[in-house]
């Protein structure tokens, strides 16, 4: 089986509360702040490292997992270190970040699609710094490709896909045949979401994804990097979303903390009137 | 002039509620383009589902009905929903309208249908809208980024925009006293894609409590109830009517089913009280909460982050703290 995964490079979300919006408010000012992998993206990874091996035999891959990002130079240790974590092959499109939105990262994954011709798609369901949630929906219909959006587990059955999906209400289980896309969701990673054909039922992986051992970071180094312009993948590189400004959040007045239940229990009645 | 078009979410023969929200929105996008708003019903056994909403004020409503629609699978309901917007699918061609705006909720039906709708439609898609700020006739749309630690205003160039409204950002629409003609529209049948798809099952999680989206009150667990989640806050949420909330750590450890996780990428709720119990506060966590008009927190942790965004915080031990309260705020109602 072979993968495609989109990678996005991200500022730190656990640093997100430093973003900055200058008081022009013409962008969201991200210098300074540490970069990383989107956290989907990992997982998205993890999920596509799982499918294309026997977890008992890790080392010993059973299919290709080529990493994709778009970004300037700057974002290659993004795809150096998914190398390092197990991928085989990376690609950047050369592209810089406010100049893209959903739509065209999706006509130019499409592109790439049909270039690569992966059996699967797995990407994050969404990116945590613009929260869009609309990359892989947009690929899926562009390719007339069957989708799974928001899994949790994936069970690989011949030539499909046995996806269960974290919606409203419960679970609810698709099965796609491939080439398919499917978006993960948080639990992904847990310990039995993902098997693959080769990999045994009661097997169970780590909690969370793998972290790159030194003499694979070395390897890495020698693993393909390619670069792409996106121009080669999309014509037309008008935006269909456009940003005219950014604001900070409406601030929260500072609470108090109260010394005892009988107080909070007096003050939601009497001072806040909710209960 | 130019009209919006609302997909409507129905579940056992009856509108859900999300599909309330996208018409708040709808009827404040109509009013700035000078147009009207239409309401797409689009399902299998859709019961009462049209009617309910035929008195929500619309133009008309829109049924497409057929038994290929049951069990949701986007591959088979985004043609039917695009053709619908384009004016394609009616089946009398001469009372056919093209929509401008296209719009549902961000529930996860509108998450996974409507940025495919919008693929179809060649159209610009905006999600997750918390805010509509019309200017001179064009529509300019705020939402939440980064967690909710930014908002941007975007706009969409493209003839049709396609977006997906915040439930707790657009309160619920009520009847308007009128009643809205019905109109069936065909059914287009599926490209490729839907012949690869099977639906397999959905196992649903019951539960008695109210929806946490439309909940008055959430009381959220976080990591800290460990196996105890259920015994420490289901009588304080009794006691309250309360819907059941929790951290990503507490759904993770299996402590809450993943339905229940409140946040950037669980579900945002924006209650009158919103009591977290437990929880740290982390960014993401807050990026779903923080939006609640009383927020209260207990945690045995002075420093906890969710302190800073608490109206009311209770440093204490939870176990000790949340049956006093549950028996105290008893004891306050009677
Ligand atoms: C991509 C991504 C997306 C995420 N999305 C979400 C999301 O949507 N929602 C979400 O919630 N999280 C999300 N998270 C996880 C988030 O970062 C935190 O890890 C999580 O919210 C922590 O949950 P918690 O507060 O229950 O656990 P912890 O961080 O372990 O905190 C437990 C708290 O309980 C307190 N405590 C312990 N014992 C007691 C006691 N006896 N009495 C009182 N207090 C006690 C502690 O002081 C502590 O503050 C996401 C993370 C990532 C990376």
């Amino acid at each position: 089986m072979k993968i495609l995964v989109p990678l996005k490079r991200v500022a730190d979300p656990d640093n997100a509360n430093k973003v900055k919006i200058p008081a022009s408010g013409d962008k969201i000012e991200t210098t300074g702040l540490e970069w990383k992998p989107n956290p989907f993206d990992e997982y998205a990874l993890e999920a596509a490292l799982r499918l294309t091996e026997d977890g008992k035999a890790p080392k010993t891959r059973a299919g290709e997992v080529v990493v994709v990002t778009f970004g300037p130079k700057e974002t290659e240790p993004t795809l150096r270190a998914a190398l390092a974590t197990g991928a085989d092959k990376a690609i950047r499109v050369d592209a810089t970040d406010d100049k893209l939105d959903g739509d065209l990262v999706a006509r130019a994954l499409k592109t790439l699609v049909e270039r690569e011709k992966p059996d699967v798609v797995v990407m994050g369901k969404q990116a945590v710094d613009g929260d869009s949630n609309q990359v892989g929906q947009i690929l899926a219909e562009l390719l007339d490709w069957p989708l799974a959006t928001f899994a949790a587990t994936i069970k690989e059955e011949k030539g499909a896909l046995l996806v269960g999906r974290e919606v409203d209400g419960g679970v609810s289980t698709l099965r796609v045949r491939l080439p398919a896309v499917v978006t993960v969701d948080l639990r992904i990673v847990a310990p039995t979401s993902v098997y693959s054909q080769k990999t045994a039922p009661a097997f169970k992986y780590n909690d969370g994804v793998r972290f790159a051992a030194l003499p694979a970071i070395m390897a890495a180094k020698k693993k393909p990097l390619t670069e792409v312009k996106l121009a080669d993948l999309a014509a037309d590189q008008a935006l269909k979303v456009q940003y005219t400004a950014f604001q900070p959040p409406p601030a929260r007045k500072a609470g108090i903390k109260v010394k005892d239940v009988s107080e909070l229990v007096s003050r939601l009645k009497n001072e806040a009137k909710v209960i | 002039m130019a009209d919006v078009l609302v997909v409507a979410e129905a579940a056992d023969g009856k509108l859900k509620k999300t599909t309330h929200s996208a018409v708040t929105f709808a009827r404040q996008a109509a009013a700035a383009l000078g147009g009207t708003y239409s309401i797409l019903v689009i399902g299998d056994a859709l019961g009462d589902a049209a009617a309910e909403a035929a008195t929500l004020g619309a133009a008309k409503v829109l049924v497409a009905q057929a038994s290929s629609l049951k069990d949701y699978v986007a591959e088979r309901y985004v043609p039917t929903v695009a053709a619908a917007a384009k004016g394609t699918a009616n089946a009398d061609p001469r009372t056919s309208a093209t929509y401008a705006v296209v719009v549902g909720t961000a529930s996860a039906y509108g998450k996974d249908l409507l940025p495919r709708v919008a693929a179809r439609l060649s159209a610009g898609f905006a999600s997750d809208i918390s805010e509509l700020l019309p200017e001179g006739g064009k529509l300019k749309y705020k939402r939440p980024m980064y967690a909710g630690n930014a908002y941007g205003v975007c706009t969409v160039s493209t003839p049709v925009q396609v977006v997906s409204v915040r439930q707790s950002a657009f309160a619920a629409a009520e009847p308007t006293g009128s009643t809205s003609p019905i109109e069936q529209v065909a059914v287009v049948p599926p490209s490729a894609a839907a012949e690869r798809v099977e639906f397999v099952s959905f196992d649903q999680v019951k539960s008695e409590r109210p929806e946490l989206t439309e909940a008055k009150v959430v009381v959220s667990g976080g990591r800290a109830l460990k196996e105890r989640f259920n015994e420490v806050l289901d009588p304080l949420a009794d006691v309250l009517g309360a819907a059941v909330g929790a951290s990503r750590a507490a759904c993770d450890a299996g402590y809450a089913a993943s339905d229940l996780q409140v946040g950037q990428t669980g579900k945002v709720v924006a209650p009158s009280l919103y009591i977290a119990v437990g929880i740290s506060g982390a960014i993401q966590h807050l990026a779903g909460m923080k939006g609640s008009k009383v927020i209260v927190a207990i945690n045995k942790d002075a420093d906890a982050p969710i302190f800073q965004v608490a109206d009311y915080g209770l440093v204490a031990d939870l176990f000790a703290t949340v049956p006093e309260l549950a028996k105290q705020i008893q004891a306050a109602r009677s």
